[in-house]
């Protein structure tokens, strides 16, 4: 166990390493977009002088790493600067953008995880029939379409037609549990339609895999079941890969879903992240970019970790 | 006395060159309640596949094609798969050759035993957990209460072999197959996994098939012996007569390989290529599993490394490999001193040492050709390339007696398991080496094969002067190829010297008891032996 740890706690590091060297690739990026910040904000009709004194208070007239290390220190200090658009701080406008975000992520993978894992165990089990190319042929234009398209359908099915969802998923803070499960059963069926072909052939491929072993056909000598082969046998030895394809998933859930906020009208932080670009609000995209690689970089983290673990081998090297 | 099984003019097919072509001809035979009869012949020879086939069971890609198969009244032929399944596991057993590779990683070793009997409805999973301890126990595991809780990496290949019967047995069935179980196990822990095998079929009075390429295994535990050759019949008898007389040829060429080699002196002025001394090396940093090794090896000449698993004989491997850095001591090669670390060596170092392993089939990356295999360690240590590395790869196909026309092109998965080990002998020619170290090179193959390989690393060291180190548990390698003996136990070497004086009496205690282990030709050895045991413990 111990070397296991060793490895986590080095893994960790250089986790950390990479979210820094992100955050100052964001930085850079953010310096590099075209326009100025004062300009764009006071409007066209400002004075020179007035703009002249706007950078000055914004401080933009600094040297930039003079201005990186003061971003860093307050964003470790959790002080996100203020929205300069608005005046109010970033964390306030982040902060329930992201709840909002990681409820809808929640959601759909509750849903489309153990979807896709039942879906590409059977569609292993049933390998080369009409039931496996039928799940791969559906599940694959899924993602061959474009993911408004699939909201839009599924409005006009469910809203539209039958009437039983909203179409626009707005949700505010006073609604319970309940509601907002309610509110967002469309988006999250949408993003289940994206996300569960990657994880489905992933697990289908996996265990496919495993089950030319020789533990296989001594499970099949001894005359076991054959469901039982692949979900007893072959899926915990090929957990690996499945868990690294998980993990991307569940990323894209969060820092990826722009296009079905937008069309379902959701609160969440990549709208937020897109309209702040629009209105050059800086420390706004500076902070949501750096906890989507947070999240990137973490859920990878979490993942090998737990591929790690999924290995008796590997579990036990404390013995 | 009824028979329990009975296959009648079985034919098997293999899809291979796009049609179905038999691999199996014309095979039948009777097994009767207490009774053992084994199969021999090379690889190839079918073996395997009629023993699946007794279970109703071929593997993908070949099928059952004519003929009867009749397991105590029910017949497996074209039987469905619900029946299939209701008697694999239950009826008739199976131990597979490679317990490592045949055990579920994920799945601690009691569980894989409980799981066909609670399956098959035959009993609760708390009293398949007393049986199998009760089985362990009577198999001689150590621990028997606890060993089943391990993962199978925590058992040794002898222990996981001996789990593995207890597995076969775990729903009392009437016929265990056998398929090589001791064909990756050394000497004395073969003889423990043999006495089980006795103790299963003579005191429980089970049927057993027991495949194998090893005559002297199967004269001690068979009553009958089928031979087989290209999936058809050789010769069929009782043990003893078909010992004495055989009356195929090739019987008789199973019966009398293993020629020694010719005496080549070693004398001290000869150069040395590998010197390793007071090597200590531990995996965990608390306990050796190699303590204070000093060991020569001269140019020319083969050093065999003897010795029972967990002897530490790979890891001396690994140590001089650089693999796993030694804690002291020091491995020159051509008397500089090697950087332990694999890392800090150099390429040269690295080329003039070359390796072959134990399982081709792992060695071999299933998807190159035998060109892109052999040409890599051109490319890599000469930059040779296209052209001159294609005359080259044919060149290295002819010295190890391959059709170069005929197998350049294939993909390894294409080759006979001798094939693949006598590729990556070709491997490890190509970089030219001065010392090629052969992990228990012969052990998975069979027995006129790894006559054959011998004959090709004696005919190679004659020609190039290459040096070898040769780890193996089988003495009968070891008389056939070895100028210099080096007897392991625990870490420590125990003795070592030219092959005569080692093996020539007297002994040291242990080198005694592995020479003893070496199965004969003798239908008694095993029962004399365990009798003999047995009698010096009262």
């Amino acid at each position: 166990m111990k070397n296991v740890l060793i490895l986590i706690a080095k893994r960790f590091a250089a986790s950390l390493l990479t979210v820094f060297i992100v955050s100052v690739i964001i930085f850079i990026g953010v310096e590099l977009l075209p326009g100025d910040v004062a300009e764009t904000v006071l409007g066209q009709s400002a004075t020179p002088e007035t703009v002249e004194a706007f950078r000055k208070e914004l401080k933009l007239d600094l040297e930039p790493h003079v201005r990186y290390g003061a971003w860093l220190k307050d964003f470790v200090n959790g002080d996100f600067g203020n929205s300069l658009a608005n005046g109010r701080p970033v964390s306030e406008l982040i902060g329930w953008r992201l709840t909002n975000t990681l409820f809808l992520a929640l959601i759909t993978s509750i849903i489309a995880i153990p979807l896709a894992i039942c879906l590409g165990m059977l569609a292993a089990f049933y390998r080369n029939s009409f039931f496996d190319k039928l799940i791969s042929v559906t599940t694959l234009s899924f993602i061959s379409f474009p993911e408004f398209f699939i909201a839009y359908i599924l409005i006009a099915v469910f809203s539209v037609q039958l009437g039983i969802f909203p179409s626009l998923a707005i949700i505010d803070k006073h609604m319970g549990f309940g509601a907002k499960l309610f509110a967002v059963l469309l988006p999250s069926l949408t993003l289940t339609c994206v996300v569960t072909a990657h994880m489905m052939r992933q697990t289908r491929a996996a265990i496919i895999n495993v089950l030319a072993s020789a533990y296989i056909e001594m499970a099949e000598i001894k005359g076991i079941n054959r469901l039982r082969i692949i979900v007893h046998h072959a899926f915990p030895n090929s957990l690996s890969p499945v868990i690294n394809v998980i993990a991307v998933n569940i990323a894209y859930l969060i820092v990826g879903v722009v296009i079905v906020e937008v069309v379902f009208v959701y609160p969440g932080l990549g709208q937020l992240l897109v309209d702040s670009v629009a209105k050059r609000d800086l420390p706004v995209v500076q902070a949501s970019g750096l906890i989507f690689s947070f999240v990137f970089i973490f859920l990878n983290l979490a993942a090998d970790v737990l591929s790690m673990l999924s290995n008796p081998k590997l579990r036990q090297s404390k013995i | 006395m009824n028979n329990l099984l009975e296959i009648k003019n079985l034919y098997i097919e293999a899809f291979y060159e796009e049609q179905w072509q038999p691999i199996v001809r014309n095979i039948s035979l009777n097994l009767k309640r207490g009774e053992v009869l084994g199969l021999i012949g090379e690889s190839g020879a079918g073996k395997s596949t009629i023993g699946l086939a007794a279970m109703g069971y071929t593997r993908q890609g070949c099928r059952l094609a004519s003929g009867s198969i009749n397991l105590d009244g029910t017949e497996l032929m074209g039987a469905s798969d619900e029946e299939l399944k209701a008697v694999r596991g239950s009826k008739i057993a199976y131990v597979a050759q490679s317990a490592a590779a045949s055990f579920n990683p994920s799945h601690r070793v009691i569980k894989q035993y409980a799981e066909a009997p609670v399956q098959h409805g035959l009993m609760g999973y708390e009293e398949a957990e007393e049986e199998a301890v009760e089985l362990y126990r009577r198999l001689f595991l150590p621990t028997p209460e606890k060993i089943g809780y391990r993962y199978p990496h925590e058992l040794s290949g002898g222990q996981l072999q001996r789990s593995m019967v207890a597995m076969a047995m775990s729903c009392k069935p009437d016929i265990i197959v056998f398929d090589e179980p001791t064909t990756a196990l050394d000497v004395t822990t073969q003889i423990e996994v043999l006495a089980a095998v006795k103790e299963i079929t003579e005191k429980m009075n089970k049927a057993a098939l027991y495949i194998t390429h090893d005559l002297a295994v199967v004269a001690q535990v068979a009553h009958r012996i089928m031979v087989l050759r290209n999936g058809r019949l050789v010769e069929e008898g009782e043990t003893c007569q078909l010992l004495e007389k055989p009356k195929e040829k090739y019987t008789r060429e199973l019966l009398n390989v293993r020629n020694t080699r010719q005496e080549k002196p070693i004398t001290d002025k000869m150069g040395v290529i590998l010197k390793i001394e007071n090597v200590t090396a531990t995996y965990t940093g608390q306990e050796n599993v190699l303590e204070d090794i000093d060991l020569v090896v001269r140019k020319g000449r083969t050093v065999a490394l003897v010795g029972e698993s967990g002897s530490g004989k790979s890891t001396l491997a690994k140590v001089i490999t650089g693999l796993l850095p030694a804690t002291h001591g020091s491995v020159s090669f051509f008397g500089e001193i090697l950087p332990p670390e694999l890392k800090k060596r150099t390429k040269e170092d690295l080329r003039r040492m070359q390796m072959i392993y134990q399982m081709p089939d792992t060695a071999l990356n299933p998807k190159q050709s035998v060109r892109k295999v052999i040409g890599r360690p051109l490319e890599f240590y000469f930059g040779i390339k296209g052209k001159e590395a294609e005359e080259k790869v044919r060149e290295l196909l002819r010295k190890i007696e391959l059709d170069p026309d005929s197998y350049i092109d294939r993909l390894t998965t294409e080759l006979s398991g001798g094939e693949k080990q006598r590729i990556c002998i070709a491997r490890a020619l190509a970089a030219e080496p001065e010392l090629i170290i052969c992990d228990e090179v012969t052990s998975a193959l069979d027995q006129l094969v790894a006559e054959g390989l011998l004959d090709l690393l004696q005919d190679l060291q004659n020609k190039t002067d290459v040096s070898y180190l040769f780890i193996t548990h089988d003495l009968a390698t070891v008389k056939a190829i070895a100028d210099k003996i080096v007897i392991m136990l625990k870490g420590k070497i125990i003795e070592q010297g030219e092959k005569k004086q080692v093996l020539s009496p007297p002994h040291h205690e242990y080198t005694d008891k592995l020479l003893a282990s070496v199965p004969e030709m003798d239908p008694n050895w095993l029962d004399n032996l365990l009798a003999q045991r047995a009698s010096a413990f009262i």
